[in-house]
């Protein structure tokens, strides 16, 4: 993982104006809600505010808390076990949904999707 | 021996302070030892004093306060925005968030994670990681394999009086099934204690603290139903003979209640809502021998009045007391009604005068039947519960029911068919036990028997799902059970099993039948031929009541006879015995009369 996003660093060059990085974004989180079966992205900063959501408001704020609280649990487990470890992914399965949850050190992406049946 | 010391003081001195002062001792009463109370007692050797070494222990209950939890929500206010934003402000949150998204920081975590996110969903799409693959071979598995038939108590619902009474009707709420009316009353006639309450209970099934509604009549229920069209609307029968109505909207009094010239004359045991295009029409069934309908927007009179009159006279001195009613909706033209007297009642609602109301009887029972049932899959076949057994009728053969239990110790007091698997019904006693009977597994004993409460259960009410079922008790606890999936799914070829097994049976006494009466025709010819040769030895035929006082002459003669005879031989014991025991042999004789005759006829 770390030596994608050095390859990310250079390549990009960062340079160039924020509107490009910008729309980038965009499309990377437009094109993970195209996707078969997703319901929901949203990106969560640290603070638990949801930056950007394709659901509504309350809902969001909803997620955005308790996968957090999730996430920080998650992580501190991981670490705990293994201290050398660290947590990647985190994939909840649930009867209607899958919840899937990439943690970050300060931002989360959460993603709703419904499987493929 | 009585001891007395006088002790004297003048009334005037009453009230003068206490002088203390120091004398010598006195002796006021010296008791010797007496010698002579020795021969009053023996000595005792030896003497037997019982010893024990063994551990002490001591046997101590606790019982733990009742924990009562209540379900309450909180309200999350949004938070994590910085201490100058508003979380309200529209345009200000837009801001900050437009803020973040063009931080390079940002955009470079979300490209990293959005990688990985990406090939998870994807992942996802390409193959259901957690399919159930063996979900066909499960299948056939839960087939085979015999689950042990099982059911546990999910909740109890007490009564939350001082003065328990019993919960003699359950009414599950039609649409959900989250509410459970129950009806409460003491059934103990004039035993109701002065101070019980009245009220009864409407309660939401997650909530075994307290009830959801109270519904306050003046008299107490003795029966509740939900109408099933309209969940709102509920009618209670009392113990005064007055039915009721509810409208929960409206609050817990009821809407209109039933002038009690009109009504009951005794309490009503049952009432059931009639399918109408209205859906405000019930009838209900009381033990004063009458079936009254009702429209509920006029509870002002019945509308239609059947008098329960086995000779179809309408006389209501003659009249059967009614218990229980039935009803089925696939047959609005067709009711039955159970009566205490242990006979069936099948009638016609549709019929022009009262003595065609009533079409047949179908007796068996030897006490009230308390419950009584069609079977949702085959109506043809019905269920009663009275006495000690639970009999299963089928509607063609009028002499006896076609499959019974055998008379268990305690009685029964309610059941019901499972609606969801035509074999399984369930019965309730008064020893506090629930039957499952599965009549394609054992016929001889319930396939599962649980003892749900020391006092006697009342009435018990599936719902319609088939799997949870709630039973009431003496003392007003009802308690709500979750049965086995195996007693709540379909077997495959359950229905061709059950209505195979009940042709079989009703075919059986359909040969008994035909045969007994053959039987009984060879006798009346028999009889009648042998009569007709005593006829020219006795005047005809004599009436009952000439036989009755035949046999009652010929009975005291014969008395008066063996009398006499015994007097003669007293008379000869007299001369050996005093006067005094004579006149006792007498007395004795007087007043055992048929049993002393009874022992010369031994003796003879």
């Amino acid at each position: 993982m770390k030596e994608y996003c050095a390859a990310t660093r250079t390549h990009g060059g960062r340079s160039t104006p924020d509107l490009s990085d910008m729309a980038e974004v965009e499309d990377t989180l437009k094109r993970i809600q195209a996707q078969h079966g997703v319901i929901g992205t949203i990106v969560v900063n640290g603070e638990g505010i949801p930056i950007r959501t394709t659901l509504d408001n309350s809902t969001s704020v909803q997620y955005a808390g308790l996968l957090h609280q999730l996430t920080m649990k998650a992580r501190s487990a991981v670490r705990d076990i293994d201290p050398q470890n660290e947590l990647t992914f985190l994939r909840i399965r649930s009867k209607k949904h899958e919840i899937m949850v990439a943690p970050d050190k300060e931002y989360l992406l959460i993603a709703i999707q419904n499987p493929s049946e | 021996m009585e001891i007395v010391y006088v002790y004297t003081k003048k009334r005037s001195e009453f009230g003068r302070q206490c002088n203390f002062s120091d004398r010598p001792a006195e002796l006021h009463v010296d008791i010797l030892p007496d010698s002579s109370l020795a021969a009053n007692f023996t000595v005792r050797d030896p003497c037997n004093v019982t010893i024990q070494c063994a551990d002490e222990m001591s046997e101590h209950e606790v019982n733990t306060e009742r924990f009562e939890s209540e379900s309450r929500g909180i309200n999350h206010v949004e938070g994590g925005w910085p201490k100058d934003l508003n979380p309200d402000d529209m345009e200000a949150t837009i801001r900050y968030r437009k803020k973040v998204e063009k931080d390079e920081h940002y955009q470079n975590t979300i490209m990293q994670i959005a990688g990985l996110m990406e090939h998870c969903i994807r992942q996802n799409n390409a193959t259901d990681i957690y399919e159930d693959f063996l979900e066909d071979e499960d299948e056939e598995d839960v087939e085979e394999s015999e689950e042990q038939p099982s059911a546990k108590t999910i909740n109890v619902f007490r009564d939350p009086n001082e003065v328990k009474r019993t919960a003699t009707s359950l009414s599950w709420h039609p649409d959900g099934n989250h509410k459970l009316a129950v009806a409460y009353s003491s059934l103990e006639f004039q035993r109701a204690p002065n101070d019980m309450n009245f009220d009864s209970y409407i309660w939401d099934i997650e909530n075994p603290n307290k009830p959801e509604m109270t519904l306050k009549p003046v008299c107490p229920l003795v029966c509740l139903e939900y109408n099933p069209k309209d969940s709102h609307i509920l009618i209670g029968g009392s113990y005064n003979g007055q039915i009721a109505y509810w409208d929960t909207r409206k609050g817990s009094q009821p809407v209109e209640m039933s002038p009690i010239e009109f009504s009951h004359r005794d309490p009503v045991y049952k009432a059931i809502w009639l399918q109408s295009k209205t859906g405000t029409d019930i009838f209900s069934a009381s033990t004063d021998g009458q079936v009254l309908w009702w429209d509920i927007r006029k509870m002002s009179e019945p509308t239609e009045r059947l008098v329960m009159d086995p000779t179809k006279k309408g006389n209501i001195d003659n009249s059967l007391g009614a218990i229980s009613l039935e009803f089925e909706t696939t047959m609005p033209t067709k009711f039955m009604v159970g009566t205490e007297q242990g006979l069936v009642v099948s009638c016609n609602r549709k019929a022009k005068t009262p003595a065609e109301k009533i079409v047949c009887t179908y007796s068996g029972h030897h006490g009230p039947v308390y419950a009584l049932q069609r079977n949702p899959f085959f109506p043809k076949n019905f269920l009663t519960v009275g006495d000690w057994t639970a009999r299963i009728w089928s509607e063609d053969i009028k002499e006896s029911s076609i499959m019974w239990t055998k008379y268990h110790i305690a009685h029964l007091l309610d059941g019901c068919w499972s609606p969801v698997r035509p074999s399984v019904f369930f019965t309730v006693k008064m020893d506090g036990t629930l039957d499952v009977w599965d009549i394609l597994f054992k016929q001889n004993d319930p396939t599962l028997c649980l003892k749900v409460c020391d006092e006697a259960l009342y009435s018990i009410k599936v719902q319609d799902n088939g799997r949870f079922l709630a039973c009431g008790s003496q003392l007003g606890t009802t308690t709500l059970l979750e049965i086995s999936s195996g007693l709540c799914s379909l077997q495959k070829n359950e229905k061709a099993l059950v209505s195979e097994m009940f042709e079989r049976e009703t075919k059986r006494e359909k040969i008994l039948e035909a045969r007994h009466r053959e039987m009984r025709l060879k006798e009346r010819s028999r009889s009648e031929q042998s009569r007709e040769d005593e006829m020219k030895e006795t005047d005809g035929e004599e009436s009952v009541e000439e036989l009755v006082a035949r046999a009652e002459k010929e009975f005291f003669h014969i008395i008066e006879n063996e009398r006499m005879k015994e007097r003669n031989e007293e008379k000869d014991k007299d001369q050996e015995k005093g006067v005094c025991e004579e006149k006792d042999f007498q007395e004795e004789h007087e007043t055992n009369g048929v049993s002393s005759f009874v022992r010369t006829e031994i003796s003879l």
